[in-house]
């Protein structure tokens, strides 16, 4: 009772913190399928905002669109006051150093080591760091976060679901990113793996003082992570609030989602 | 046979025209983009020379073995003739044209078709189906430049080497047998295949090798960059570029021959 409290009293002291990202209107179709019919939401400074929706209901299209990844029907999308739809290639790079984005499947590249993983996304951004970082000591500094150091050297081939998850988590992490997007961060993990996730999302969280943008139909994980929630049906949010709020819902369509 | 069925027939046909014109669309696209974005900075020289490295050392062993083969095999096959007609001395100077002009470039091409073609096919298909490429794009790099761009670059610098090293151990396995069995010295073998052989011969077949790595390097990376439908995909990917390339190869062939045969004419 005194967690759901200190939640509430969370998420109302977040709404006064400032936007960094915001969908207005989005559409998004693929011939006769209409996956995004007018989607909308915001994101405030150091919020972690999940986002769950049936397997196929558009979530990853949409965290695509806000990367750029895949480009939108119509609408808006503003990251940190930037409308990412007009931007041009540099400054959307520029821009895609601050968002930290977590694969469903990790995306580690299978020819680098870990080390080389890591050193990859510093390379590219040199911009945003001087020349003279110790790349290094940002590849250490970022395993230990995650508590990989000692699988620096090894291969993505020689580890397990779970390590690929965190090694791809402190790739995210090492440009220090504002925003982190989760595209299903627990999704073919095992329960203690997917649990592990978890708290290190929220480690990670308090720790960088990042917003996150979780998208997952995993109940459990919603729970402990979000501070708010919004329930992607029919290619709208069609529901908007914390796991308190929609998991008590009468609505048939939202407590479909929370029917364990 | 029905109306009916000829009316499948033809709707079949029309659909597979129809999406083979739709690929070489696509395929022309992707040519423009590269053009497009190999002389945009930042070049991406290391990765380059790595793909140089890789797709050089690794189809060295391939095209010498089987270069040394086509060397044995075409000289033993057309001595008994050459004996017939009395004509064995010339042994060297047909077997050097041939090799140089058409054997070496087409078949080195053939088996690159098959290791770096199909290699690329299925490492950016598979990079494809697991989002690395997407990762990629996300961390600031532009896949485009770093994956096609340096591949094919690779791919059409490597396969003129390829073509030389194999030339000459194919060479060198007719020798062998021409040595063997007519008991010809390594330097009367190769006097006779370096006075038969002209400028003519070697520039077109050197230029032809660029055009053939191209094929390969392009239609391997065109395959894989668009893969999709999961790990079939990548199979499917790593496939089509093999067909796909090799036919490819024969159509350039002949233009290439056609072209070179116009300007001996002249």
């Amino acid at each position: 009772m005194k967690d759901e409290q200190h939640i509430v009293t969370h998420f109302k002291n977040m709404k006064q913190q400032p936007v960094v990202l915001q969908i207005k209107d989005l559409y998004k179709s693929f011939g006769n399928n209409h996956v995004l019919n007018g989607f909308n939401m915001i994101l405030h400074k150091g919020e972690n905002l999940v986002i769950m929706g049936k397997s196929g209901s558009g979530k990853s299209v949409m965290i695509k669109c806000l990367v750029g990844l895949m480009e939108a029907d119509k609408g808006i999308i503003t990251v940190m006051g930037n409308d990412i739809t007009t931007l041009n290639q540099e400054s959307l790079d520029i821009l895609r150093a601050d968002i930290g984005f977590l694969f469903q499947g990790s995306a580690l590249y299978d020819s680098m080591t870990v080390r080389e993983n890591l050193e990859f996304p510093l390379r590219r951004h040199t911009k945003k760091f001087d020349k003279d970082i110790d790349t290094e000591k940002l590849v250490v500094e970022a395993l230990g976060n995650v508590g990989l150091a000692d699988a620096i050297d090894l291969m993505p081939s020689e580890l397990s679901g779970g390590m690929k998850r965190r090694v791809a988590l402190a790739r995210t992490l090492i440009l220090k990113p504002k925003i982190i997007l989760y595209d299903e961060p627990t999704s073919g993990l095992d329960p203690i793996t997917a649990k592990e996730i978890i708290i290190l999302m929220k480690d990670i969280q308090t720790k960088y003082n990042t917003s996150s943008l979780i998208i997952t139909h995993d109940v459990d994980c919603a729970r402990v992570i979000s501070d708010r929630m919004i329930l992607l049906i029919d290619g709208i949010d069609y529901a908007v609030g914390t796991y308190k709020e929609l998991s008590a819902s009468d609505d048939p369509k939202i407590k479909a989602f929370f029917k364990h | 046979m029905s109306s009916s069925c000829i009316m499948l027939v033809l709707t079949n046909i029309k659909t597979q025209l129809k999406s083979f014109l739709l690929e070489i669309g696509e395929l022309s696209y992707f040519t423009s983009r590269f053009f497009k974005e190999a002389f945009k900075r930042p070049f991406e020289i290391k990765e380059l020379l790595r793909q140089c490295y890789l797709m050089g050392n690794r189809s060295l062993l391939l095209v010498g073995v089987t270069g040394f083969i086509i060397g044995l095999v075409l000289t033993l096959q057309t001595r008994p003739t050459l004996i017939e007609f009395g004509a064995v001395s010339w042994m060297p100077s047909m077997v050097g044209i041939s090799i140089v002009r058409e054997i070496g470039p087409i078949i080195t091409a053939l088996v690159c078709a098959g290791k770096i073609g199909s290699g690329i096919g299925a490492e950016l298909g598979s990079m494809r189906v697991t989002e690395q490429i997407d990762a990629m794009e996300v961390s600031g790099t532009n896949p485009f430049k770093y994956l096609v761009v340096t591949r094919v670059l690779a791919t059409t610098l490597m396969l003129p080497l390829l073509v030389i090293i194999g030339d000459a151990i194919a060479l060198y396995g007719s020798f062998l047998v021409e040595n063997l069995k007519g008991n010809v010295s390594f330097t009367l073998f190769f006097n006779q295949v370096f006075n038969s052989l002209e400028f003519g011969d070697i520039i077109p077949a050197t230029i032809k090798s660029f055009f053939f790595g191209f094929a390969i390097g392009i239609v391997g990376c065109f395959k894989g960059y668009y893969c999709k439908k999961g790990t079939a995909g990548v199979g499917k990917a790593a496939n089509t570029a093999v067909v796909f390339t090799s036919l490819l190869l024969f159509i350039i062939d002949f233009i290439a021959v056609f072209v070179t045969d116009i300007f001996y004419d002249l």
